[in-house]
């Protein structure tokens, strides 16, 4: 590569992440450490039922039996789990009633975030659910979504208000036993979202969770669990940043999506946690067990996952394809650079006859950085007819990144149709030189080029968020050349 | 509008380009001929702006501005369009979406406004047109599973949105058939006008039976070694490049 293209790299990586800011406000955070005491501090902060401190310390104490799995193609110092806070909530008052009530500070932040909880100023056909550390600060629209019987509210009034549905389905798709990650988030799950659509009903509006880690040395442990009853539809989307800070910290969040017959989840996130400075410093570990189970008869769960942040990401949001004729399907863009890393992809269990999954993922690697595909395609023995396509594409920007793609196929049952494709490319310096004498500048041509390679997934997202997550893929690589 | 002063340049220390010397005024076509291994594609390249090249003499004046002072981006922007000699492909991006991408990023250096999108695409129609272009061209991605014919018309039909006032033809007659190279020469007889230079190059005589210029030129190891009218590539379709390289030879010993 020519020395000025290294220059290049070198002075675009430098971009700034702009979400780096803290909120001061006075919040209540539990001791550091974790312990039994502290599971029980969290569900009596939560005011929570005697059956949901059992489900948590069950999961703890199975946590306990459990090591941190090794098998990930990248390499992290061991996390101190004694060193983490696992409760930080901002400090309130008294039980609020409206929004007016929210803190002035919170609703600020989250206006810098370009996040207004003002229903005035709302993002039109948009409700949202905004998440500050530990706990759920407000929910928009709630009463509009109310009307038709759809509940959007936090996780921890789910659990006052509809204790129900949450013992069905909490845990029934993502068990507390699942891998160490789940059971420690089982454990000390703070906050998260809840949604509920009923049958037959098609939600009139994009449900969005917006998570903001900002105070120092905790973990975020969400949880979210969403429920699309027979017939029923809905769009939803999270996005999430984080302070720049020096010290790497923890997001282990699980998230459960379950499809009844004829239903349709489709579920995007938009993923920009702090992802470290330049030399790898800082940043978030975002450990994130995601999966979903079309439960009915042509129930369909649909991931879309930009992913920009983090220091490393580690997920493989999942579709378990029980129903007869279901399809489940993940778009992914993985974008790393710097020292960021991210080993993700996706999982597409087929059980149901005639289920279909497709699988489209864009990663690109840039800096020092190193990109990892990881996704099993499995098909057991009764699901006759089972369609999978998979497309996997890795682009390299730079000579000193990695790319790797480990594609998992298992399949027992003769009918299935399982096939895969890969590429690799590099932005070339033709390709650069071919939009500069056009007049493109370089770091408009690499987003022009980055954006076309990534056209597929991006066409998945909700309108609102196309064009943003068209923006946070520029600013995450302008400028560099390979 | 354009000045080429004793430039020479080269390449991981091999000397390419000798000191050439070339003034081409508005409207004039210029045939630039030479065997292999002479500089045409490397002239060009030096041109746009590459900058794998090492400029190790000389100046290029571009309608009074210094040239190789100037970005590639910039050169372009000015108004040099430089029709590839292997156009590249760009995945996911649609030639009409390239092409506003450029027409913008050109009115915002010229302090304009971006086009509005209705008028881009009035814009774009008009071109199609005049180009003879098949519609669906603009839609899919920029080169991408374009045919050899298909990416040089396509060169051309860039070439029409961006107005240029020099623009230079890296052997865009390569690996064309008799049809394709017919109707790409159409389109750029299309867009000669009283303004527009043109520095056409390439190893054949045929494209200059379509193409007829104005001025011929021999580049011969990194120098201009004849010039001529359109009869001189006549003579060099009959005799081939070797008489002129054994003058060449005669002249320095």
């Amino acid at each position: 590569m020519m020395k000025e293209e290294t220059d290049i790299i070198d002075q675009v990586v430098s971009q700034e992440y702009k979400y780096g800011f803290t909120t001061d406000i006075e919040m209540e955070t539990a001791p550091k450490g974790l312990n039994e005491d502290i599971v029980r501090f969290i569900s009596a902060k939560k005011n929570e039922p005697e059956w949901m401190l059992e489900y948590r310390l069950k999961a703890y104490k199975y946590w306990l039996t459990l090591e941190s799995p090794k098998w990930q193609n990248f390499d992290y110092p061991p996390v101190n789990y004694q060193d983490i806070i696992y409760y930080a909530a901002p400090k309130e008052k008294k039980k609020l009633s409206s929004l007016d009530e929210v803190d002035p500070e919170l609703l600020k932040t989250f206006e810098k975030l370009g996040i207004s909880l003002d229903e005035q100023k709302r993002l039109t056909g948009v409700a949202v659910d905004a998440v500050f550390d530990s706990v759920s600060i407000a929910t928009t629209f709630k009463e509009q979504l109310k009307e038709k019987g759809i509940i959007f509210c936090a996780m921890s009034e789910a659990v006052q208000e509809h204790p129900e549905l949450v013992k069905k389905y909490l845990g029934s798709v993502v068990p507390h036993t699942d891998n160490y990650f789940a059971a420690l988030n089982a454990a000390v799950f703070s906050d998260g979202s809840f949604v509920y659509i009923p049958k037959g009903v098609r939600c009139p509006m994009e449900l969005s969770t917006y998570f903001r880690i900002n105070a120092e040395n905790t973990g975020q442990f969400e949880r979210t669990l969403i429920v699309a009853d027979e017939g029923s539809y809905v769009s939803y989307l999270e996005g999430c940043t984080a302070p720049m800070r020096d010290e790497n910290q923890l997001h282990a969040a699980v998230v459960e999506l379950v499809a009844l017959d004829r239903a349709e989840i489709k579920y995007s996130t938009v993923q920009n946690w702090y992802p470290g400075d330049k030399e790898g410093k800082g940043g978030i570990y975002n450990f994130v067990t995601k999966r979903g189970i079309c439960l009915g008869d042509y129930s369909k769960i649909s991931w879309t996952q930009v992913e920009t942040g983090s220091a490393i990401t580690w997920k493989y949001p999942s579709c378990i394809l029980k129903g007869d004729y279901s399809v489940g399907e993940f778009f992914s863009v993985a974008v790393t650079n710097n020292k960021q890393q991210a080993d993700t992809g996706t999982k597409m269990i087929h059980i149901g006859k005639h289920s279909k999954s497709r699988i489209v993922s864009k990663g690109i690697s840039a800096g020092k950085s190193h990109n990892t595909y990881r996704g099993l395609v499995k098909v057991n023995k009764k699901a006759d007819s089972a369609r999978n396509y998979t497309q996997c594409d890795s682009m390299l920007i730079g000579d000193r990144c990695g790319a790797h793609t480990f594609p998992y196929i298992e399949i027992n049952n003769k009918s299935a149709m399982v096939e895969h494709e890969a590429s690799t490319s590099k932005i070339g310096e033709d390709q650069i030189f071919y939009c500069n004498q056009r007049g493109i500048g370089t770091e408009e041509a690499i987003s022009l080029i980055v954006n076309g390679f990534c056209r597929e997934v991006l066409n998945q997202l909700p309108m609102e968020f196309a064009v943003e997550a068209q923006k946070l893929l520029a600013v995450s690589l302008e400028g560099s050349v390979g | 509008m354009l000045e080429i002063k004793n430039l020479k340049a080269e390449i991981e220390g091999k000397k390419i380009l000798n000191g050439i010397n070339l003034v081409v005024k508005p409207g004039e076509v210029h045939a630039i001929m030479g065997p292999n291994g002479a500089g045409k594609s490397t002239l060009s390249a030096v041109l746009a702006g590459r900058d794998s090249y090492e400029i190790t003499a000389g100046e290029v004046s571009f309608n009074g501005k210094d040239l190789l002072e100037m970005a590639p981006e910039d050169r372009a922007r000015e108004g040099v369009f430089l029709a590839f000699q292997y156009p590249v492909e760009i995945p996911g991006v649609s030639t009409t979406n390239f092409l506003k991408t450029a027409i913008n990023e050109k009115r915002k250096y010229q302090g304009l406004e971006p086009m509005e999108a209705t008028d881009f695409l009035k814009f774009m129609r008009e071109k199609i047109e005049l180009m003879e272009m098949d519609k669906s061209l603009t839609s899919r991605s920029l080169n991408e599973g374009f045919s050899g014919g298909e990416k040089k018309r396509n060169e051309v039909f860039q070439m029409a949105m961006l107005e240029p006032t020099l623009a230079i033809m890296d052997e865009t007659d390569s690996g064309l058939d008799i049809d394709a190279l017919r109707l790409v020469s159409q389109g750029v007889n299309k867009l000669r006008n009283a303004e527009r230079s043109f520095v056409v190059i390439t190893h054949y005589q045929r494209l200059l039976d379509y193409i007829v210029p104005d001025f011929v030129h021999v580049l011969y190891k990194g120098r201009i070694v004849k010039s001529g009218d359109a009869s001189l590539a006549k003579e060099l379709e009959e005799k081939g490049y070797d008489w002129i390289k054994a003058e060449v030879e005669a002249a320095t010993v």
